[in-house]
């Protein structure tokens, strides 16, 4: 365990359930304290998930396209229910067919993730860049 | 010797009483047939000692049993106001929801439900509810601490002598309890009601709820002389119904049961409530299979302002009575029963319907509608009732009129068998029958059930 607990799932209607299966295992697997939400998840449930569990980063996931109308306004309600600055990823396939990744990237760190993943990153990728974000290992 | 004779040894009486706010209810039990050999009732004597009712209750009762001699004394008890509670909790859906589901599981009746940090106007209602007991949770274990220990602090303000049961984030428990000892408060902690994110842990909260129930509250209530007349500790009557309907449904499959009373609405369930309509998706806690909710105002006569407004602001306005004088009556006597045929006794009866109209609706899950790409989708809240099989009327204000199956239609839904999900549904039974507890008898088969649960369940079949 390294003291850092992360409220993750796939957010709007999308129903890919894989994927953050193998997230969640990932995470779990390199030490984190998980909440995995699974699919579906609103963005108030993220939101009230990581109230209650002190969370200390949100992840995103979203497959099917649409991932653009799910995620705005997920910065401002995280501000509004006092979330200040809390760590959001996101990734998956953001968007429909093969748009440049880094026209999505700037989309998604506007909304206000502090960092945003293309098609097919590997989870690995995401655990070094998360434990980095938020000091785990460090005194 | 023969086994008929063996058994016999063992046959005896056995009394059931139920301390009311108004009424002393006594029960009689032969476990030979077994039956109900008889059933009084006498005004409960408040203030005074609470034993008189009693005997007076009993005496009425071996009028006309003869006189038994009783192997088992139980009483439930919702006298002085019953075990009065208030919740709070962090985030609404989550702790603050799953310590109102402990504290009804509880047989509390749960005045109010409050979650994030509480402010000066909260710990004024607080004060004003004069609660027996409050459950404190917040926080899933290792989760958030600043919130439990703000509301600790915050209730540890209150000038009040409720005691606090402490069911939050482990790593913060102690700090409260030491607050709230600290102010002169009687703290104690018990585990999680969620330890884990969205996985409920109601039996730890509940079983310290009951522990405090014994040790404090039937003293408090001035229940202490007549609990060492009794064979078994003092539960909150209802508990005992709870018990009961989870008794009555391993018999009639599952059940939804409403309780209209003077100060609150009860609703219990008895089932899965598992989508039963395709292509819907359960969100939210998950729901326990015997679940009791309390509203807290929606009451016959404490609190019958939410129920009079719902009414008057209704399409039926001409056909009221005069509700000044209805209004008048109720709060001079608390305890007022309408003439029969009576235009308030009319109007009593749209009152509980009402009652047990909204009750159930917040009780029952709920479909919600998404609008996708791909055409709507569905999620279920809660549980989905359309299939119960049985609705049971509890309480006077139901059991008492001309057509408790015309209040009870009210629990079911209005648009009959909703084949395919629609929007904002409310998932209330569909068709059910409609039962009645006749006898008053509920309360009574939940007490005896802790004695013999196949002798109550005997019972309750023949009764029913
Ligand atoms: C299986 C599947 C389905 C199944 C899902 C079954 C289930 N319950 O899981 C079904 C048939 C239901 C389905 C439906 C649809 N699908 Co589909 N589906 C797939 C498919 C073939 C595999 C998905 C999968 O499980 N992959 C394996 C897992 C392990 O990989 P992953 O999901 O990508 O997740 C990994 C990484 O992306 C990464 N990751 C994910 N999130 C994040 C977040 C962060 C921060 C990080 C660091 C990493 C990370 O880590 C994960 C683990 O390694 C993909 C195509 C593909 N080959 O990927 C299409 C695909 C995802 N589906 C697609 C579409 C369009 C649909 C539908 C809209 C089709 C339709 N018109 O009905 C519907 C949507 C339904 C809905 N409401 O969600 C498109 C999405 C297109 C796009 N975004 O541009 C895809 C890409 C197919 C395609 N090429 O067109 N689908």
């Amino acid at each position: 365990m390294n003291g850092k607990t992360v409220v993750m799932g796939v957010i709007g209607a999308d129903v890919h359930a894989i994927g953050i299966k193998i997230l969640s295992h990932a995470f779990t697997e390199a030490g984190f304290n998980v909440v995995n939400l699974g699919v579906m998840v609103s963005q108030e449930e993220y939101i009230e998930a990581a109230i209650e569990t002190n969370a200390d980063a949100i992840i995103v996931s979203s497959l099917y396209g649409h991932g653009e109308m799910d995620c705005r306004g997920l910065r401002e309600k995280c501000e509004e229910a006092g979330l200040k600055d809390i760590p959001m990823y996101v990734g998956g396939n953001l968007v429909v067919g093969k748009r440049d990744f880094a026209e999505v990237e700037r989309i998604f760190l506007e909304m206000g993730f502090n960092r945003a993943y293309p098609p097919g990153t590997a989870p690995e990728k995401g655990i070094a860049d998360i434990s980095k974000d938020l000091g785990v290992g460090q005194p | 010797m023969n086994v008929r004779d063996e058994s016999r040894k063992d046959s005896g009486f056995i009394l059931a009483v139920d301390f009311g706010s108004t009424f002393t209810k006594v029960v009689a039990i032969s476990t030979e047939k077994p039956e109900i050999l008889g059933t009084a009732k006498s005004p409960t004597t408040i203030g005074t000692d609470i034993r008189g009712g009693l005997n007076n209750a009993v005496k009425e009762l071996t009028a006309q049993t003869g006189k038994l001699t009783f192997t088992h004394k139980l009483a439930a008890s919702s006298a002085y106001g019953g075990l009065k509670m208030v919740a709070v909790g962090l985030v609404p859906s989550l702790t603050a929801k799953a310590a109102n589901l402990a504290a009804c599981s509880a047989g509390a009746k749960v005045v109010k439900t409050f979650s994030y940090e509480l402010n000066a106007s909260e710990q004024e209602e607080i004060h004003g509810i004069q609660p027996d007991l409050i459950l404190l949770s917040g926080g899933t274990d290792g989760g958030n601490k600043d919130v439990i220990l703000h509301n600790a602090k915050k209730l540890a303000e209150i000038e009040s002598d409720f005691a606090v049961i402490i069911a939050g984030n482990k790593s913060a428990a102690e700090d409260a309890r030491e607050v709230l000892t600290r102010s002169g408060k009687h703290a104690v902690i018990c585990g999680n009601v969620m330890p884990v994110f969205n996985t409920l842990d109601t039996l730890p909260a509940r079983d310290a709820i009951n522990a405090l129930f014994l040790e404090k509250i039937i003293k408090a209530k001035g229940l202490a002389q007549a609990a060492r007349e009794m064979t078994m500790p003092i539960i909150p009557t209802p508990l005992a119904v709870f018990e009961c309907m989870q008794l009555l449904s391993e018999n009639l499959g599952d059940i939804l049961a409403v309780d209209v009373g003077g100060a609150t609405t009860d609703v219990y369930s008895m089932c899965r409530g598992a989508p039963t309509l395709p292509g819907v998706t359960q969100k939210g806690l998950p729901e326990p299979f015997a679940k009791r909710t309390v509203e807290g105002d929606l009451g016959m006569r404490h609190s019958q302002e939410t129920l009079i407004d719902k009414i008057t602001s209704s399409q039926f306005e001409t056909k009221l009575p005069d509700i000044e004088s209805y209004r008048t009556a109720c709060r001079s006597d608390y305890a007022y029963i309408p003439p029969a045929g009576s235009p308030h006794a009319h109007f009593d009866q749209m009152l509980a319907g009402t009652a047990v109209d909204i009750a159930t609706t917040r009780h029952a899950g709920y479909l919600e509608t998404a609008y996708t790409p791909f055409g709507e989708s569905f999620y279920q809240m809660g549980k989905d009732l359309t299939a119960v099989k049985y609705v049971v009327g509890i309480g006077g204000p139901i059991i008492y009129t001309d057509d408790p199956a015309s209040i009870l239609q009210n629990a079911a839904t209005p648009t009959r068998h909703a084949t395919t999900p629609t929007r904002d549904n409310v998932l209330k039974p569909a068709s059910p029958k409609f039962i009645w507890d006749k006898k008053y008898i509920f309360s009574a088969m939940g007490l005896l059930a802790r004695v013999d649960k196949q002798l109550a369940l005997r019972i309750l079949e023949s009764e029913l």
